[in-house]
């Protein structure tokens, strides 16, 4: 199932990129790293079976999953730092295990967890390390391998760095480093554990958006762990989830994002995560609704977790099925009412809610009325009619 | 950029220039200072005349000679043996002294030297390197079993320590039992000093010394990837577990070859790759092994100048004088680093 997925995404992504010549010729060859019932573990005990896996040159493959679920145990293996507790790592047709220790550290690199404190180190000099394959006894740079690595410097975007101390500089400087080190080695397959990890909003996706152009440039292919889905789904080509010891789903995050699958994935049984916007919720609250929230076009979402934030129990509607508020709605609300999408909001689906909001304590409205939702100010007008139609600002109150 | 990386070339000679002109400096003053002061013209004289019979002659080439090389030969090995151990921990603190390595050769050699002194065997030189070797690897052995379990820096020494005290323990031990007239030459060395090494024991340290630095300076490239951490130093190409033996072993014969003939010495294994690395402002072991050679001999020669002379006619011993000199340069390193980590 997993090679299939697999192959619909290479068809897709060929007719963009190349001729059909090439796909065809990409379908023959082995892929750059494979993996037919490969197990990973510590010892005889395995913690990831059956695995099955192929990366291809220019594309991203994404580990996700629970944490202890086994992705770094599974990257440490395809690195050879570990090795496999059965079954075989194969890297350009050949067993990993074939390759001698300086040739394989020409094929592949690594960015791992836990960041390294060398002492009394330049940035210049940790990108230098990487070089470690390609220099002799002494290791001493040539002119060659000093050009890559201010090439790779450069291309990282670090050429300032270069005399600054590995441990005197900020979380995401430290990755682009140790990112320009794994380009240095010049490799053809590059494994990255939680490469986001520590880093801000920003970093994390100037660093992916970095490694993506990088990655299609030089034609490597990447293997790596994330724990931020909704980046995961924006920048990986392939999607592999693990799951309580196997790969649980694998293909383009389209088909392995649907409904419902993220929460069964981490086993979540508080909180909802809605695959489409990659949105985190707390979960819902039951009971009857205290508060009747008249929402729509995305108004409604900061009330509806400001409610949820002080544990109000709430109802909200009506929303059309298209309507913004709807995921956060139905993620927090106790009672949601609903209309069909691009309709007209119907007097029957009116006549339900305003039987939900007269047992309300108060009413808040977001939204202004415009044609569609015109049924609903009649919500808004039955709440000032009762006296409990309050501003979203004066709910503390309610 | 590259005018950058030539002032950095340029301090690195700087550097090594100063060290061996240093390293000379305090040859000389070993050679003139002491009991019986030379002036530089019966000095010269008595250079030129090796073998001669004339009471400078005698000093300068039966005693002095052999004790200033000494001290620079083995306060060397020391050093370069106290930056393995720290690559190898990737610890600023460690050192042959304080995790016990030097205890344990120690505690060997006291029991070989007492077995063979009570049977009236001979003690060669080789055998006296052979019994601290094994010591240390001992020693060693230890702490790797604790370490392994131990993560961090405090531990690791912590535990280093204790080892130490337990075989200097059994060393006493050992020498309070001993025959009346071990004890004095047992005493002596178990404290700590440069005398008493003669050109045939010098022969075979630094034949010894020698080998294991050449080693050494093969192993430089390695440790640089090392110095990244070890799934790193793996993954570009480093055999971790020849590297870890090759490496454990080096330092351990390079603090033995110390420790079987002038006793244990402290803190010249922190404090002078300590210095180096802020004089040179890296941690490339490429250039750091030199360094640290070149750093431990002038160290050594510094400390046993005034082991000798100040209190002259009586004689410090080598470690007092190392502590010191040595003790406050670790306390500054380790506040330094404490304001490192401090946010």
């Amino acid at each position: 199932m997993n090679t299939d997925t697999l192959s619909t995404l290479n068809t897709e992504d060929a007719g963009r990129g190349g001729s059909r010549e090439v796909r065809n010729r990409g379908r023959q060859e082995e892929a750059l790293l494979r993996t037919e019932n490969l197990a990973v573990g510590y010892g005889k005990q395995n913690v990831v079976e059956g695995i099955a896996l192929r990366a291809e040159p220019g594309k991203i493959l994404c580990l996700i999953g629970p944490n202890g679920a086994g992705k770094s145990t599974l990257l440490r293996t395809l690195i050879r730092e570990l090795p496999p507790t059965a079954g075989a790592v194969w890297l350009e047709g050949r067993n990993l295990n074939g390759y001698g220790d300086r040739e394989l550290a020409t094929m592949r690199a690594a960015v791992l967890t836990g960041r390294p404190e060398p002492e009394m180190m330049r940035c210049e000099e940790v990108v230098e390390a990487g070089r470690y394959p390609y220099t002799g006894r002494l290791g001493i740079l040539s002119r060659e391998d000093r050009a890559r690595v201010r090439e790779c410097m450069e291309q990282v975007g670090i050429l300032s760095l270069a005399d600054r101390d590995f441990q005197c500089i900020s979380d995401g400087q430290r990755q682009r480093v140790l990112l320009a080190r794994a380009l240095c080695q010049e490799p053809k397959l590059l494994v990255l554990d939680e490469p986001t990890s520590f880093l801000d909003i920003r970093h994390k996706l100037d660093f992916l958006q970095l490694l993506r152009d990088l990655i299609r440039e030089k034609q490597i292919a990447a293997v790596m762990s994330m724990h931020e889905l909704e980046l995961a789904q924006r920048f990986a080509d392939t999607l592999i989830c693990i799951r309580d010891g196997r790969i649980d789903r694998a293909g383009p995050p389209e088909e392995v994002l649907t409904g419902g699958y993220i929460e069964r994935l981490y086993g979540m049984d508080r909180g909802t995560y809605d695959c489409l916007t990659g949105t985190a919720e707390a979960g819902r609250l039951t009971g009857a609704p205290k508060v009747f929230v008249i929402g729509g076009g995305g108004s409604g979402i900061p009330v509806y977790r400001k409610l949820r934030r002080q544990g109000i129990p709430f109802a909200a509607g009506v929303l059309q099925e298209n309507d913004l508020d709807l995921p956060a709605a139905r993620a927090l609300g106790s009672l949601v009412i609903t209309d069909r999408a691009f309709e007209r909001i119907s007097p029957e689906k009116a006549e339900e809610a305003l039987r939900v909001l007269e047992r309300c304590e108060s009413v808040i409205c977001t939204v202004s009325f415009g044609d569609q939702n015109r049924e609903n100010r009649r919500l808004m007008e039955r709440g000032k009619e009762l006296g409990i139609l309050r501003t979203a600002d004066g709910m503390e109150e309610a | 950029m590259t005018e950058q990386r030539e002032r950095r070339i340029q301090r690195i000679i700087l550097c090594f220039t100063a060290l061996v002109l240093l390293m000379l400096a305090l040859a000389a003053l070993n050679l003139a200072c002491g009991s019986a002061s030379l002036s530089p013209g019966e000095l010269l004289t008595a250079l030129g005349s090796a073998g001669g019979k004339s009471t400078a002659s005698r000093i300068v080439w039966d005693i002095r000679l052999p004790r200033l090389l000494a001290a620079a030969l083995l306060g060397g090995a020391l050093s370069v043996s106290g930056f393995l151990l720290q690559t190898f921990f990737s610890n600023p603190i460690a050192g042959p002294f304080v995790l016990g390595v030097s205890s344990g050769a120690k505690l060997t050699v006291a029991l070989t030297m007492i077995f063979c002194l009570s049977r009236g065997l001979p003690l060669s030189a080789a055998g006296m390197i052979a019994a601290a070797f094994a010591g240390s690897v001992l020693a060693m052995g230890l702490v790797l079993l604790a370490a392994g379990k131990l993560r961090g820096m405090a531990r690791l020494i912590v535990c280093g320590v204790m080892i130490g005290y337990i075989c200097s323990a059994i060393t006493d031990f050992v020498v309070t039992f001993a025959e009346d007239s071990n004890i004095v030459n047992l005493h002596n060395w178990s404290l700590g000093s440069f005398s008493g090494i003669g050109w045939p024991e010098l022969r075979v340290a630094s034949l010894t010394v020698g080998a294991a630095l050449v080693w050494t300076v093969f192993l430089s490239k390695s440790m640089g990837a090392y110095q990244l951490g070890e799934s790193y130093a793996g993954s570009m190409g480093v055999n971790l577990r020849r590297f870890r033996t090759a490496l454990i072993l080096l330092s351990s014969v390079l603090s033995a070859c110390v420790t079987a003939f002038a006793g244990p010495i402290s803190f010249v294994g922190i404090a002078v790759p300590g210095l180096m690395k802020g004089l040179f402002r890296t941690a490339k072991p490429l250039l750091m092994i030199p360094a640290c050679f070149l750093g431990g001999g002038c160290f050594c020669l510094l400390c046993d100048l005034i082991a000798r002379t100040v209190f002259s006619p009586t004689e410090l011993s080598i470690s007092s004088v190392t502590a010191v000199f040595g003790a406050p340069v670790v306390i500054g390193m380790l506040l330094r680093r404490g304001k490192k980590t401090a946010p």
